[in-house]
């Protein structure tokens, strides 16, 4: 089959789910549960893709480890994202010049 | 919609917020945008450069299932979505149908409607349609991440600024991908992919220092992640559908437990 329409059908579902909630919900939600609900999302979400992920997206799990050892100090005391970000690599990129 | 000036859109709550001198009321909207659009291109490139890596290993996979560069390059460019084009592209080197991958698209990127929900919160109840259609385009685990984050409510501006960096990262670095195949030493490929967890941890605990409750819960999300990952009467379940489950399930349980005040939702993840 044409690789075109894949696609074109993968955009447009991507798109779909991504439209729909921004273009209807256009009010405040009153719900305090459902505000409380949507308060939580963002963080629980962003936790679970972390962990175990970071671990599993390096070539040794330890090197992973060390990184979110490392980002969560350095976030605890004010590091930056950027700075957070890079400190991650570097842990990484150091650690595995060790392990492997 | 109320808004009636054309072009320049007042967003005067985070306009203050963003402005290098918060005192002063005085801030002309062109600034405010401006500044806003720039603070989204420096968060935006720590982003664009862990796309760029992240992208460059799904070209490999693209090149697989017989995509062009130009394919490549522009299922990225309209997909934005790792899980999901990981996906379509191992379908597609399978020779699945149409169905099975609108299907699967739909199950991998559906945590992405969570946070279009969210997002609808962060925006202002006056943000007009055309900045909802355009922020929906990158809505992705770290534009969205970095748009909750913003103090008050989010220009769009930001999320655009964001956006001009993060998406020639992601689909530029898809097509090279293509060409390319393993040119990137693995050592650096595996040193930036942490990049991306290491913004989500930027993200999420410096909130979790000022409270105990999302603390507790990044806490559980971890733990219960782990659980979900290396269960095997789970294994059949993607990493997209366990997301969404455990997501669904901690966020409804914290918000029945733990309503919060509507000052906190105010200021949603500031």
């Amino acid at each position: 089959m044409n690789i075109w329409l894949y696609i074109l059908v993968s955009a447009a579902v991507s798109y779909l789910i991504r439209v729909t909630p921004l273009v209807l919900i256009r009010r405040e939600i009153r719900s305090r549960t459902l505000r409380s609900f949507l308060y939580y999302v963002p963080y629980v979400t962003l936790a679970v893709m972390t962990f175990p992920a970071i671990v599993d997206a390096t070539q040794s799990p330890l090197a992973g480890l060390l990184a979110l050892i490392a980002g969560c100090l350095l976030s605890w005391f004010g590091g930056s994202l950027f700075q957070v970000a890079i400190v991650c690599c570097l842990v990484v990129l150091a650690a595995e010049w060790f392990l492997i | 919609m109320r808004y009636n000036n054309a072009g320049l859109f007042p967003f005067p709550v985070i306009g203050e917020s963003f402005s290098p001198t918060p005192d002063k009321k005085v801030v002309t909207y062109l600034e405010t945008n401006r500044t806003c659009f720039r603070a989204g291109i420096r968060d935006g490139i720590p982003i664009a450069l862990g796309y760029f890596a992240v992208a460059f290993t799904l070209g490999i996979a693209a090149r697989n299932a017989g995509f062009t560069a130009f394919q490549a390059f522009v299922e990225s460019l309209t997909n934005n979505a790792s899980a999901g084009e990981y996906a379509v592209f191992s379908l597609v080197a399978a020779g699945a149908g149409l169905w099975e991958v609108a299907i699967m698209t739909l199950v991998a990127n559906a945590r992405y409607l969570l946070m279009s929900c969210s997002l609808s919160q962060k925006l202002s109840p006056d943000t007009p349609l055309r900045h909802r259609m355009l922020i929906a385009f990158d809505v992705t685990d770290e534009i969205f991440g970095i748009s909750i984050a913003v103090p008050g409510r989010l220009n769009p501006w930001y999320t655009y600024g964001a956006m001009a960096v993060a998406i020639p990262g992601w689909s530029v670095g898809t097509c090279l991908g293509v060409i390319m195949g393993n040119v990137l030493p693995l050592r650096l490929v595996s040193a930036l992919s942490v990049g991306l967890y290491g913004m989500f941890i930027a993200i999420i605990v410096p909130p979790s220092r000022r409270s105990k409750i999302v603390g507790g819960l990044v806490l559980l999300s971890f733990a219960l992640s782990y659980a979900a990952a290396r269960w095997e009467a789970l294994a059949g379940l993607s990493s997209g559908v366990k997301t969404i489950i455990l997501t669904v399930v901690i966020s409804l349980a914290a918000a029945l437990l733990f309503p919060v005040k509507d000052e906190e939702t105010e200021e949603a993840a500031s």
